[in-house]
């Protein structure tokens, strides 16, 4: 495999376990805006573990996880208690804080980040990438996905119900977060260097974009967005000459073609985004998409019966 | 007699100043169907949320089957054997029907073999089909996938108290289950709520519908602003003079009218 596809694969199967990361916390209704600095942290326990105490890869990769999933964890009883756009500033904050930490502490690098010995090429993180996976759609589909999706929809009726809301949220936030810090231990061994600044506010707009233009309803959407997200860019930068010379034909154009600037490409991302904001609100695939693909026929029949009823 | 499956014991609670529930006693027996009624305003749907949890009394005690439940928190009512529905449908819009009723057993089902467990991925589960049958026990068998939000208004208030059953309730709380319906909705309803209560279940039906109330409940509890001012058989509530003062003013009372 080309050096160019070994990349891509590697920031697509992290970028998958990041909005799986983020995606439990928005099924339970909490939209975490934080996710820059769980990824941070797990990277940086990552880079921590290979480089100061030469720990080998496994105990790194399990490591960022668990640490990040008991820092969500411990995290989440405060910001909990908080709801809507405060919950989101709350987690927002909780990534500036990490981010002000490790940039003060000469123990972790500061500014200059830290080298991460052992490097890993594309395998382990698709692994990683289709183990979260699996794993998010078993949690959806037991009893307890179901409670984070009540949860979501009405958490007074919820509690009635007899379900324990915050410590549903709790959960889903903490392996959220486990997750979002998996994704920062395979990004520290992948490119073999941490720096904080890379763990920036962006990052954290971007991976709430993928699951909420991806759909939260269910565990297909992080997937669909994280990779449209992803490659879209890349489709993006092999097209636009291509797109440009085609446009330049059509309106009669001559002469020499400059290729166009490389920042047109995330213009044309963020149009991409609007719409589908405006068409897709609930994101690219919802519940009601995949019953339609999955049973045509059974929707057909039952539309029957209510209209005789 | 026996217990009564519901004691309410001088039940008292205001809001800033306001007296919304003024010293309100009055039991359910086991197996009864009691109405609460009143006017507008008069604290129905207070005592509703006062009994159970979302809000807490001031003064008073609330008793299930005996036992006090002043400390019971909201969500650990349902599992001692109450269970609600809404003034307006609150099921979860995004929740199929069978996922909504499964959310109803939640009680019953809240420990780790039964929060873990997939309930679908590997083909059947046992809460699944046990949600299944109940629906189809209750004639709604036709639409287990389907999400809520897309089926009728009616459809939808029968799956509320389908949810509610499935949590097994020894008292079902209804709040206004007629709103909103009409006449053959009302008709079919009413049938459906004859058929729980047959199961032994007992209902406290907050309800503006009075022959809906005369037909289906022996006992009624009257509110006006928040005390009680009539507590005795559906079929003399109408002429009782303070139910009628309370309904038509001191003006009409006098007169040969009929309440609703």
């Amino acid at each position: 495999m080309s050096g160019y596809w070994a990349g891509l694969l590697t920031l697509l199967a992290i970028n998958v376990v990041f909005a799986y990361g983020i995606y439990l916390a928005v099924a339970a209704g909490q939209l975490n805006l934080g996710g820059a600095g769980f990824q941070a942290v797990g990277a940086y326990a990552a880079a921590w573990l290979a480089f100061e105490m030469e720990m080998p890869l496994a105990v790194t990769i399990a490591a960022s996880a668990v640490v990040t999933g008991v820092v969500g964890y411990l995290f989440a009883f405060p910001i909990l208690r908080l709801k809507g756009v405060y919950l989101v500033l709350g987690t927002y904050a909780f990534a500036e804080v990490v981010a002000g930490v490790i940039l003060n502490s000469d123990s972790l690098g500061g500014a200059m980040g830290m080298p991460v010995p052992t490097f890993i090429d594309w395998q382990v993180p698709v692994i990683a990438a289709a183990a979260t996976a699996l794993l998010c759609f078993y949690l959806m589909s037991t009893r307890f996905g179901l409670v984070v999706r009540a949860v979501h929809d009405d958490d007074l009726v919820a509690d009635l119900m007899g379900v324990n809301v915050p410590r549903i949220r709790v959960i889903a936030f903490g392996i959220g977060a486990a997750l979002a810090g998996l994704s920062g231990g395979l990004y520290a061994h992948a490119y073999s260097f941490v720096e904080i600044q890379n763990f920036n506010a962006a990052l954290s707009i971007y991976v709430l974009l993928y699951v909420l233009l991806g759909g939260a309803q269910t565990p297909w959407g992080p997937f669909a967005g994280a990779a449209f997200f992803t490659l879209l860019p890349e489709l993006l930068r092999a097209g636009l000459p291509a797109l440009t010379e085609m446009l330049s034909a059509l309106l009669g154009k001559t002469g020499v073609i400059s290729t166009p600037d490389e920042s047109w490409r995330f213009v044309i991302l963020g149009v991409v985004t609007v719409l589908m904001m405006v068409f897709r609100p609930e994101g690219l695939i919802t519940r009601a998409a995949i019953e339609r693909l999955t049973h045509p026929r059974r929707r057909a029949k039952d539309t029957a019966v209510e209209v005789t009823e | 007699m026996s217990t009564p499956i519901l004691s309410v014991e001088n039940l008292s609670i205001s809001f800033g100043g306001l007296t919304v529930i003024d010293d309100v006693s009055f039991i359910a027996p086991e197996g009864g169907r009691v109405a609460l009624i009143g006017p507008n305003g008069a604290g129905k749907t207070t005592i509703f949320n006062l009994l159970s949890g979302v809000y807490r009394q001031d003064k008073g005690h609330i008793r299930l089957g005996g036992a006090l439940i002043d400390d019971a928190p909201s969500r650990a009512r349902i599992g001692l054997g109450m269970a609600r529905s809404f003034q307006n449908i609150r099921l979860m819009p995004h929740l199929s029907v069978v996922e909504n009723v499964m959310l109803g057993q939640h009680s019953r089902a809240d420990r780790p073999g039964g929060m873990w467990a997939p309930l679908k991925l590997f083909g059947r589960s046992p809460a699944r089909d046990e949600a299944e049958a109940l629906l189809a026990d209750m004639g709604l068998g036709t639409w287990p996938g389907q999400e809520v939000a897309t089926l009728p208004y009616g459809i939808r208030k029968k799956i509320e108290l389908v949810r509610a059953l499935a949590a097994r309730p020894r008292l079902l709380l209804l709040d206004e289950p007629a709103a909103g319906l009409n006449g053959t909705e009302t008709a079919e309803l009413m049938a459906f709520l004859d058929r729980i209560a047959g199961t032994g279940v007992t209902l406290l039906v907050v309800e503006h519908d009075m022959s809906l109330v005369r037909s289906l409940c022996d006992t009624a509890v009257v509110l006006n602003f928040g005390r009680k001012i009539y507590d005795g058989p559906t079929a003399e509530v109408q002429k009782d003079p303070q139910v009628l003062e309370a309904y038509l003013g001191p003006r009409h009372a006098g007169e040969d009218a009929h309440v609703a």
